[in-house]
């Protein structure tokens, strides 16, 4: 097997663990800020994908759906946040569990109606198809570009986290709600969007992953199992961690697929298992 | 003028109703103890006048406005600041951004620069750990941060849960000094305390609660002279 099949693979697992941080990222913030399971990620993540689809084939051109469904799809899941999920603050974790969990059944069971049950291809901008030589091999530019646009996320993210007022109240927030209140701060507004932004990840991350594998109403199952083993894996509420465990489950995933494909589907659980055992934790959480 | 009335105050954790119909006034400008034996309401009765009681009936005013209806944020933003009990320093946040907190209902109104200068004068002791992690400080020193994040919005009054709760003496003594200070600038200060003596020496007033009612009231004065009223309601 020579070496330039290796890198092609190892390359199409970053672009694939790329597109895992952006959802893990969405389902950890959501999680360590609200303290919700959000079992509609993977839902949202495939709406975002139609959402991206649809805008594309409107106006002829994928960058607007790349920029329109992600904040379509993030204010959908702000109006989630204030009818369905806000009732059920101050009761057990279970209850927006259950509820984002039926939810999911209603967004997948919505989309088939609407634009069926088949997969719907979902062409790669013509400005990005094609291979480019990187001296080692040749790759596709448009997962050179997921990769890109995921590692400009990232660091929009952390600057925005980091250094903003917004990021401010939203890491303190994520500490001690209560605290907010007592100092003036509308911590409800913060989880309106919050959630929001977890969810415009997860769709940003539909709409990248379309032109790879193409659209339909399940491939959000997968990706929601994939999200929790990262989250579990980087150790929960930990950003860095998402990212980390993101890259690395997409690229052993990658490799399984090469070397033993038969077990590519369950390799991230025995990670995800070996992990455990050795860091109950996470990569980089905290113990409690 | 009354800063803060309450009339008929009840409140209740889920199921036990925890107070029983407490009135209390404080006067704008006063430093007002509020005294009694643990579980004698103290604290639900500041939880309750800054909204994070999920059941409370009977009326709170601040500054001539009714309180009832008003989410915890807005009371804070009519200038009524807390320091619970617990200090709730911001564990990942240093201490420049705990403060930093203090203001952002103020939305750009106070110059942030200012008022943290400001604050590192009247708190010396955070003025060389402005970039430390407000966490790794010591237990006196969180306590000073909470007043000052409590207190860098300049508030017409600030509730304090047990501020000298385990802190060494010579901050207590600190820390009633800066108390002085504040009723100087004009501040209200309602004061819940465990150490009665010390309390009584920076207060006006003195009211004493016993299971969930107000029991006692006086100067501070003939209070700290009644050793037999101390007695009854206050020691452990």
């Amino acid at each position: 097997m020579d070496t330039e099949l290796i890198l092609m693979q190892l390359f199409s697992g970053v672009a694939l663990g790329a597109i895992l941080v952006l959802t893990a990222l969405g389902l950890s913030i959501i999680f360590g800020m609200l303290g919700v399971v959000n079992f509609a990620h993977g839902a949202l993540f495939m709406v975002g994908a139609y959402a991206g689809l649809w805008v594309a084939s409107l106006t002829g051109s994928f960058w607007w759906g790349l920029i329109v469904a992600p904040i379509m799809i993030g204010g959908f899941g702000m109006l989630i946040e204030y009818f369905l999920i806000r009732p059920l603050y101050g009761r057990s974790i279970d209850d927006p569990l259950l509820l984002t969990f039926g939810l999911s059944y209603v967004l997948v069971e919505g989309v088939r109606i609407v634009f069926g049950s088949d997969g719907i291809p979902f062409p790669t901008p013509s400005s990005l198809t094609g291979v480019v030589d990187l001296g080692v091999g040749f790759f596709p530019i448009y997962r050179i570009f997921v990769v890109g646009i995921v590692f400009l996320v990232v660091v929009l993210l952390w600057l925005g986290l980091e250094k903003t007022k917004f990021g401010l109240i939203v890491r303190a927030g994520a500490r001690d709600p209560t605290m907010m209140k007592v100092l003036g701060i509308d911590i409800s507004k913060v989880w309106l969007l919050v959630f929001g932004l977890g969810v415009g990840l997860a769709s940003l991350g539909g709409v990248l992953s379309g032109p790879m594998r193409s659209v339909n109403p399940e491939m959000g199952a997968l990706v929601l199992a994939e999200a929790f083993v990262v989250t579990v894996i980087g150790g929960l509420g930990s950003l860095v961690g998402s990212i980390v465990a993101g890259l690395l489950v997409g690229v052993v995933i990658s490799m399984t697929a090469l070397f033993a494909p038969e077990m590519a589907t369950i390799v991230m659980f025995a990670l995800m298992a070996v992990v455990l055992l050795i860091r109950p934790q996470g990569l980089f959480g905290k113990l409690a | 003028m009354a800063m803060l009335e309450t009339k008929d105050l009840h409140a209740w954790y889920g199921a036990s109703h925890t107070l029983h119909g407490v009135s209390i006034s404080v006067a704008q400008g006063e430093v007002v103890a509020l005294v009694g034996r643990n579980g004698a309401g103290k604290t639900t009765t500041i939880r309750s006048v800054m909204g994070l009681m999920s059941k409370t009936t009977g009326s709170i005013r601040f500054d001539g406005q009714d309180l009832v209806a008003l989410p915890a944020h807005d009371r804070y933003r009519l200038g009524l600041a807390y320091v619970p009990e617990e200090r709730r320093i911001i564990p990942g946040l240093t201490v420049r951004e705990n403060l930093q907190l203090g203001l952002v209902a103020s939305r750009g109104k106070i110059d942030e620069r200012d008022a943290i200068e400001e604050i590192a004068e009247s708190f010396p002791r955070l003025k060389e750990r402005l970039d430390q992690e407000g966490v790794t400080m010591s237990g006196g020193e969180q306590q000073m941060l909470a007043i000052a994040r409590a207190t860098i919005a300049k508030p017409k009054m600030i509730l304090l849960d047990e501020p000298s709760e385990g802190i060494m003496p010579v901050l207590v003594e600190e820390m009633g000094a800066l108390f002085r200070k504040l009723r100087d600038q004009g501040v209200t200060l309602l004061l819940v305390e465990q150490n009665v003596e010390w309390a009584l020496r920076l207060a006006d007033r003195a009211i004493i609660m016993d299971q969930g009612e107000v029991v006692y009231e006086s100067s501070s004065a003939a209070l700290l002279a009644d050793k037999e009223i101390q007695e009854r309601y206050c020691a452990v």
